[in-house]
Order: structure tokens, then sequence, then C-alpha cells
């Protein structure tokens, strides 16, 4: 479980977050949406600690991150995985040793606990038989594969995703949304995401908040948000013309203009 | 303008000290050190063949030119060739071109790395990335840049030798007796203590150039910039500040 309590961040007298508070909770796929320019990315950042809040607390259970000095914080981050953006591998290393990189440099494995942990976890996102590729040989959707086995290898507590979608096509973008859903299940783990992709949220939402303008606008799960009727959702979610009209067609709603 | 040079400094001197801690995994380090040292060691030795064999040929061209006619005795030529390819040539010229093709590129790198967030992945994972990615940098450099220098000083004592007597009318003998006059081990201590401290600059200066880039492409060609430039200057900087305490 992740706690973020009463978060504000400002660049110069720009404020991109005006107090946000959530819980993130454990097992579940926490969502952070909302429209480009929300504070989505600021407030990931913010939580795994790239970005220091102006004012605020961050919660990883019962530890408070922001009370931590540095060498506590690279303890801590060993129960950290993330995946980046832009996937972040190395790029001059092989699949096989982007993977085993975290065990290289945290563990006392031998050679071949290593090599099993890698090629466990590469099976996991079925990505088998690619180990001596690089990362440049690879598709896109093939190194979010990679940038996930990276962020699990160590089998982390804590999961963070910065748009796992961007760039994938609907279907690629789905199958990678469900590995990163039954992850979580399986290793019990807080994941937290960060997307504007409306695939993602009917499929994945089970604790969603949605930011706007730097504040909590909305929160609730995939379910709810087809029967709510907040404006912030309508305005995202149901952004088309439409969709809106699919949208009240199905719920009998008055047709709005 | 002046007030950011000094914040510079002072950002600089602080993220030095995060570069300056134990190595998480000692293995990791000396992999990483081993691979450096190929890179800036080997990599360098053509370049620096290069430039030692013109740098010595020309001086003592130059050299025999200004004293060729003079009442200065011949051999003489041969020792002012060796005492300024020792104290300032090879260690300084050397430096300067090595700060041009190594810390260019340490610049990019690490500022490729920052730009791809390779750096932040890096940190998430728990990675002490200053230390990671510059103490073995620091410790190629500083064990194989000397040694391209003290390599620079032979090669350019030998070509100036040679550019002396196939081109201006001296007796090899005499040569010879020039080079071998006065020496002083203390200018080769002079030139070693120079070299330490040139490497170190290069290969800080560079890197926190790269670590700290922002933007894209465009920050990062000119990061790479700054990384040569300020590495030049402080090298001469330097330069003085040695010749000054340790011959003044
Ligand atoms: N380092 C920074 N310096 C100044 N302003 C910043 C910085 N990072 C983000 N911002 C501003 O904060 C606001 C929120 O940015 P953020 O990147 O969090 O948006 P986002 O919700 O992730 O959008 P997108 O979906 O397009 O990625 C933007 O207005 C942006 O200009
Ligand atoms: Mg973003």
């Amino acid at each position: 479980m992740i706690v973020a309590k009463n978060i504000h961040k400002s660049f110069g007298d720009k404020a991109v977050l005006k107090g946000i508070d959530f819980v993130f909770e454990k097992s579940k796929t926490n969502l952070i949406i909302g429209r480009s320019g929300a504070g989505k990315t600021v407030l990931l950042k913010a939580l795994v600690g790239l970005i220091a809040p102006t004012r605020g607390e961050v919660w990883y259970d019962d530890i408070d991150f922001y009370k931590l000095d540095i060498k506590a914080v690279r303890k801590l981050r060993k129960k950290v995985g993330m995946l980046f953006q832009g996937n972040a591998l190395f790029d001059s290393m092989s699949i096989e040793d982007n993977v085993r990189f975290p065990l290289d440099m945290f563990t006392n494995m031998s050679d071949k606990e290593k090599s099993t942990q890698v090629n466990s976890v590469l099976e996991r996102v079925e990505l088998g038989g690619v180990n001596n590729k690089y990362p440049s040989e690879i598709s896109g959707g093939m190194q979010k594969r990679v940038g996930i086995a990276r962020a699990i290898v160590m089998e982390p507590e804590y999961l963070f995703c910065d748009e796992p979608n961007s760039g994938l096509d609907p279907k690629t973008a789905l199958i990678i949304d469900d590995l990163i859903k039954d992850i979580t299940d399986e290793k019990q783990m807080t994941t937290i995401i960060n997307t504007h992709d409306m695939n993602s949220v009917m499929e994945i939402g089970e604790n969603i908040l949605l930011l706007d303008q730097g504040k909590v606008v909305w929160t609730g799960d995939k379910d709810r948000i087809i029967e709510s009727n907040n404006k912030f959702i309508d305005d995202f979610i149901f952004a088309s013309p439409f969709l809106k009209n699919m949208k009240n067609k199905a719920f009998g709603l008055e047709q709005s203009d | 303008m002046i007030k950011r040079q000094f914040y510079h400094l002072g950002e600089y001197v602080l993220w030095l000290q995060k570069v300056f801690s134990r190595p998480e995994k000692f293995k990791m380090y000396y992999k990483e050190t081993i691979r450096q040292i190929d890179e800036i060691g080997l990599g360098s030795l053509k370049i620096v063949f290069i430039i030692s064999v013109f740098i010595g040929a020309v001086t003592a061209v130059q050299l025999s030119y200004q004293f060729g006619d003079s009442l200065i005795p011949t051999y003489y030529i041969g020792y002012a060739l060796r005492e300024m390819e020792i104290v300032e040539l090879a260690p300084t010229i050397t430096s300067l071109v090595l700060a041009g093709k190594i810390g260019s590129s340490i610049a990019a790198e690490i500022g490729g790395m920052r730009q791809k967030e390779i750096i932040d992945a890096m940190e998430i994972m728990g990675v002490n990335t200053q230390a990671y990615l510059v103490l073995p940098k620091i410790v190629a450099a500083i064990f194989s840049i000397p040694m391209l220098i003290i390599i620079a000083a032979a090669l350019s004592i030998f070509s100036g030798f040679l550019a002396a007597v196939s081109f201006g009318d001296f007796i090899p003998s005499d040569f010879i007796k020039g080079l071998t006059s006065f020496y002083d081990s203390y200018t080769v201590i002079i030139m070693i203590i120079k070299s330490f401290f040139f490497s170190f600059i290069i290969i800080t200066v560079s890197a926190y150039h790269g670590y700290f880039v922002k933007g894209g492409s465009i920050e990062l060609g000119k990061a790479g910039t700054k990384a040569v430039v300020y590495s030049d200057i402080f090298i001469l900087v330097f330069d003085y500040l040695i010749a000054q305490l340790m011959m003044g």
C-alpha cells in the first residue's frame, strides 16, 4: 500500500499538484488518469521519489518516504520496480544482461541462479529466446516486456508504470495491461499505473484516481466509471461526441449537446 | 553570469562527494573499470601517437630554427626539447586533445542516459548512479592517462630527435648529449602529477555536464561542447597552478 498525503508540487510559481490525497492499494492495479498536462507524470515521480514534492507525505506501508536518508531510500528501492515510458533499457547490453543487471548489482546469487531467475521472468512476460538480442533489435511491444521483466526480476513489492501503453497498438496494449495486472495479482504488488488510455482504464481500472489540473476530481473503479455522472469523467472517458451518445443511449440518459 | 559559475562550482563539488562512495558491488565496478580502461586508454593510443610525433618534430624544428645560428651550444636544443616535452607539451597538449576525445564522448554517453531516463531507472533500482557511472571512469583514467602521457613524452622526444637530425644539421651524438644533460627526475614527477590532475579534471568535468543535461539533442550537443571547453580551461588553470607551486 502506498499513501499520498496532501501532495503539492510547484515549479517556480506554477502549481502542478495541488494537494493530492489517495490510497494506492496492495494487490491492485491503481490507475492515475487524466488529460495531458494534468500532472500524472509529476505525481508518479513524486511517489517514487524522482521529483521531491513541495509539500506532503508519501508512505510506503509504514515508511514515511521523504523522511528517509539516502541509504534507507536505496534499501527501500530494492523493493521497487519501475517501467518507464521510453523503456529506459540499457541500449548497449543484451536483453539478458538488461534483466540481469539488478541481480548482478544487488544480490550474491550464483551465475546459475541468476540465469534461472532471468529466464523465469523472461518467460513470464512471454519473451523466451531473445536473450542475446539487443533492445534496438526487437519491437516496441517486446521492449515493453523486457522493461517489465527487468522491473520485476528483484520481486518488488511496489511497481510503477509510466504510460505502459504509449506507442503500442490497441491489441498489444491490452496484452501488456493484462500482463501487468496478472503479475500484480500473483506477486501481490502495489502497482501504480499512469495512463491516458481509455482501454486500460476499462480493462484494469481497479482503483482509479482522475486528475485534473493538479487536483483529484474523481475516484472509483472501472465499473463505477460507466455509471458515474461526473463531468470530468465524461470529458475524459467519453471525450468524443460519438462515445457520449453511446453512453447516453445505453443508460437512457438525456441527450446533451 | 559570475554567480552562475559559482553555482556550478558548488553543484560540482556536492556531486563529487556522491561520486566517492562505497561501491554497491565491487565486481560490477571492477568490470566497468576494465571496460573503461579499454575505452579511455587503449582507445586513445592512436591519437596520442599521432599528435606526439608531430608535436615532437615541430618543436625540434622550431628550436633548431631559433637557436641554430646563435651562440648557444647545439646540444642545448636537445636539452630544451626534452624539458619542454616532459614538463609542458606532453602532459598539457595530450590532455587538451584527450579532453576533446574522451570528454565529449563521456558527456554524450551520460547525457544520453539521463535523457532516456536510464539514470532514473538505475536510481529506482537503488543504484548510486553518481558513483557507478563516474568512479570507474576516474579510476580508469587515472590509471591510463598518465601512461599515455609518458608514452607521449617518449615518442615526441624521439620524433624530435629524428626531425632534428634528419632535417637540421645536427650530429646525432650532439643531440643525444643534450637529451641526456642536466637530467632531473623532478620534471618527470611534475609531469606525472599534472597527468593525475588532468585525468581527474577531464572525467569529472565531462561527466558532470552529461549527468545534469536537460532537454533534447541540442542540449546534449551543448553539454559535449561545454565538457570540452571547461575541461580545457581547468586543465590550463591547473597547469599554471602546478607550475607556480612546484617550479615557482
Ligand atoms: N520539470 C518541470 N518543470 C516545469 N514544469 C513542469 C516540469 N515537469 C512538468 N511540468 C509541468 O507540469 C504539468 C504537468 O505535467 P505532467 O508531465 O505531469 O503531465 P501529464 O499529466 O503526465 O501529461 P501527459 O499525459 O501529456 O504525459 C505540465 O503543465 C508541465 O508543463
Ligand atoms: Mg506524462
